[in-house]
């Protein structure tokens, strides 16, 4: 520390070069900041956005037991692919209020025959079954992930999150939260369309 | 009308403000007295234009102008008169404004008490402002106009974002950008310092009553936050380590250091070039919080609707002051020649101890922070730092930093020697121990808490200790009310400050033991946590002004004594379609008692029901350490900014 050296000094190099680190710090900080703020308008960068190791590659292997009494069947990756036609993947609980917000719109895509596969994330059973009861069941399969363990090969950043699946098993969307019927209009629909 | 006055308000300021910046930085360097004396009433005019158009902004609020598209945006004719006004504050635009308006005030306040300064460098600290705030009128002009105009008005507004309908949080803006704002103002006297190439004790008595004012607004203001986040989000947590709330604590972490090293600039003209490095760094994370929560670089519950091109703007904005700060300093900084010397153990080496600790606990957070938006920058990796990382790699360091915040205060200047430290400390030090070890004997896997309730006492103590050792308590108790009138207020601040931490640790430890239960409830059953039986007496709907909600209402009982009965909701608010919960909350002194109502579903409510300990000491800690800053910032010698002879000294700068 510069107060522990008695007495006027003659700047030394190595002086100069300490006073200097903190230009140097901010510059780089703030060219970093620069190539972050290029990247948001050209999508290169995205905080919500997908890890970008999952997108366009296929979904992780995993294998969940059934929801009892939910009278559906239970879910594996190789269910993904096996609908022969995109299918999105839905991670949701009961104890999530934007779930309940989304699920009218779940709904509404099951009834048009949109394949929805739900993962009931750190729920219990019962729980998971009674708010199904409750607010309807869109899943065509069910899994149950009680202690949360393939959300982090999924990359999950909470409930509710859902992903687009195509026919090859391919993640090719990600949502974070709630969707909503824009999300549906402009996002879900077109992908669905293109990947048909 | 009104707003078009509140739009040119803002671009006369923005004049005012570049006139200010040219007559202080001009007049002093060519020693100009007549450019220099039109500084202060330029600030006056700047302070009167900005204020005149936030008036007219808050106006357009409350008389709900649907043809102002901020209001539109933000506000609804249904919501009550005090989030009328707090909306005006609750969004981009409006908060820039308010930012502007308190820098207003700052420079208003140097120029109307400054005038026992130097006056160039009272000029420049002047200048410096202006050049702030003109950098900030020109940002919100160009990008980001409150006062746009929308054609043809919708009937009604958009209504302000539930969750920030509440009392907590309409104060909350303000006093943390009285914080940020504050440190302006030290930013200011540093790049002055820096221009003049010299920092004595009167600058140091200068910059600590400032860096103390932000300091303990700061405190409320991020209090408030967690406070407000508590009771509001209804997760039961205080503090989540987000992007957000670490961009708050950072400038909280380098204001703290300042306020600390600057006592040393003030009594001992040492540490000159790290005080001055300072006070720019306090400033900079202030700005660096700025950009990242408005920039959109990162994602967190709290950031603003946010776009790259204002980003951009923030950033230019960021390499002006921030850059242009620490250039000057590498130019200049080393001019500045300290005279103090001291020894490793004394007063100044346990401040400097003190500056190192909580600049590494300031540089773990700023890491912590920034790496994942670095990670997806550099690596293309998602990564999330989460609280494990802050809570592991700051507890390190703040073990020793509360170890030296008990001994500092005791040490003499110059040199100290160990014994008789020990010798006004022992007991406090005893204390800390005995209730560590009694905490581990009673709980002990939870090594966390049991080291918090240590932490607590051995502050507490100490700064009692601190305080009675002054007033000579023990040796002479006769005499120790009148010398307890007689000493200075900013040693019972800095002891009141210092005891404020102990409660808040204490608070934090007890939270370190809370219990929380999931419970399914239909009307009539009831359901125990931690001794006390919650029932669940009746579910109903409630018509509040601008929300309608179900409200469970529960009674509590100890032993079959009731306890007291609480009522919590899920409020919806029609105009925005939004689900808030209101968090139920039983305050005692030793405990709170937190209830949220979950779903509903076969008749009965899901209830969440959270038995946190002390956790009311952990705001009622920050309300004392602000307590202490402004007890400080009351005692005399701080009003009386320079003593005449330290004035005459730096007399060349008066010529």
């Amino acid at each position: 520390m510069s107060a522990t050296t008695p007495g006027a000094r003659p700047a030394a190099p190595r002086r100069r070069l300490l006073l200097l680190a903190p230009l140097g710090v901010a510059a780089a900080a703030g060219a970093g900041f620069f190539a972050m703020l290029r990247g948001l308008g050209t999508g290169s960068y995205d905080p919500k956005g997908v890890p970008s190791a999952l997108l366009g590659k296929p979904a992780p292997d995993f294998a969940l037991p059934p929801l009892e009494g939910a009278d559906r069947p239970a879910l594996a990756a190789a269910d993904l692919r096996a609908a022969g036609r995109p299918v999105l993947v839905n991670f949701f609980a009961s104890w999530c209020v934007p779930c309940v917000i989304e699920h009218p719109q779940l709904m509404k895509l099951s009834r048009e025959g949109v394949p929805v596969l739900g993962v009931a994330y750190k729920d219990k059973p019962a729980d998971a079954l009674g708010f199904l009861q409750k607010h309807g069941n869109p899943y065509q399969r069910l899994g149950v992930d009680l202690p949360g363990r393939i959300a982090i090969d999924w990359g999950l950043y909470g409930v509710p999150e859902t992903y687009l699946i195509d026919r090859g098993g391919i993640i090719r969307w990600r949502w974070a939260g709630p969707v909503t019927e824009e999300t549906v209009a402009q996002q879900l629909r077109p992908l669905l369309k293109t990947h048909a | 009308m009104i707003p078009e006055i509140g739009h040119f308000a803002l671009a006369l300021a923005l004049a005012l403000s570049l006139a200010q910046v040219v007559t202080g930085l001009w007049g002093a360097h060519r020693a100009e007295a007549r450019l220099m004396s039109a500084t202060a009433p330029l600030a006056a005019g700047v302070l009167i234009a900005v204020a005149a158009s936030a008036g007219c902004l808050v106006w357009a609020y409350v008389v709900n102008d649907t043809t102002v598209l901020n209001v539109v945006q933000n506000s609804h004719s249904a919501k009550p008169l005090l989030y009328k006004i707090s909306g005006t504050w609750g969004n981009h635009e409006g908060s820039m404004v308010l930012w502007v308006l308190i820098l207003a005030l700052c420079g208003g306040a140097v120029a109307a008490f400054g005038n026992n300064l130097p006056s160039a460098l009272q000029a420049r600290v002047l200048a410096i402002l202006a050049l702030v705030s003109f950098g900030f009128l020109a940002f919100i002009l160009a990008t980001s106009n409150p006062f746009q105009r929308m054609w043809p008005p919708p009937p009604d507004g958009q209504g302000l974002n539930p969750i920030l309908q509440d009392p907590g949080l309409a104060f909350h803006p303000p006093l943390l950008y009285l914080g940020y704002v504050g440190f302006a103002v030290t930013y200011a006297f540093a790049v002055a310092a820096l221009i003049e190439g010299r920092v004595d004790a009167a600058w140091g008595r200068w910059v600590r009553p400032w860096a103390l004012a932000a300091w303990s607004f700061l405190t409320l203001g991020i209090a408030l936050g967690s406070w407000w986040a508590y009771y509001e989000l209804g997760w039961g947590g205080y503090w989540f380590w987000d992007p957000v709330e670490n961009a708050s604590l950072l400038p909280w972490l380098a204001g703290c250091a300042l306020l600390h090293s600057a006592i040393v600039v003030e009594k001992r003209e040492a540490l000159k070039t790290w005080t001055v490095f300072l006070a720019l760094v306090a400033f900079g994370m202030s700005l660096l919080g700025t950009f990242l929560v408005r920039s959109g670089v990162l994602t967190s519950v709290h950031a603003f609707a946010n776009d790259p091109a204002r980003g951009m703007v923030i950033l230019g904005l960021l390499a002006v002051f921030i850059g242009g700060g620490f250039a000057l300093f590498a130019w200049r900084a080393a001019a500045m020649v300290p005279t103090g010397v001291f020894a490793p153990l004394s007063r100044e080496g346990s401040l400097v101890l003190n500056n190192l600790l909580l600049c590494s606990i300031a540089a773990v957070v700023l890491v912590g922070t920034l790496y994942p938006m670095f990670a997806d920058l550099l690596l293309s990796e998602k990564i999330s730092v989460g609280p494990p990382f802050f809570n592991l790699a700051t507890l390190p360091l703040a073990v020793p930093l509360v170890l030296a915040m008990g001994f500092g205060p005791v040490l003499p200047w110059k040199r100290a020697r160990v014994f008789p430290a020990l010798q006004r400390l022992w007991w406090a030090a005893l204390a800390g121990l005995g209730v560590l070890l009694l905490c581990l004997a009673i709980a002990g896997e939870r090594i966390g808490p049991a080291l918090g309730f240590g932490a607590a006492a051995w502050i507490l103590f100490a700064a009692l200790a601190d305080i009675a050792d002054r007033i000579a308590l023990l040796s002479r108790p006769r005499a120790a009310w009148a010398r307890a009138k007689g000493l200075p207020r900013a040693a019972w601040g800095g002891a009141v400050a210092h005891a404020g931490l102990g409660v808040m640790i204490l608070g934090l430890a007890g939270m370190g033991l809370a219990t929380d239960r999931l419970a399914l409830l239909k009307p009539g059953e009831s359901t125990t946590l931690a001794g006390i039986e919650y029932r669940l007496v009746g579910l109903r709907d409630v018509q509040g002004p601008n929300w309608t909600a179900r409200r469970a209402t529960v009674e509590l009982r100890d032993a079959g004594r009731l306890v007291t009965t609480m009522e919590a909701d899920k409020r919806n608010f029609a105009v925005s379609r939004m689900t808030t919960t209101e968090a139920a909350i039983h305050t005692t002194l030793l405990r709170d008692l937190y209830l949220v109502m979950g779903e509903e579903r076969e008749g009965g409510a899901v209830l969440r029901i959270h038995d946190n300990p002390l956790a009311p000491w952990i705001w009622f800690g920050a309300a004392i350490m602000a307590l202490g800053g402004g007890l400080s910032l009351s005692d005399r010698r701080m009003r009386v900014s320079a003593p005449a002879a330290k004035l005459a000294r730096g007399g060349e700068a008066r010529a």
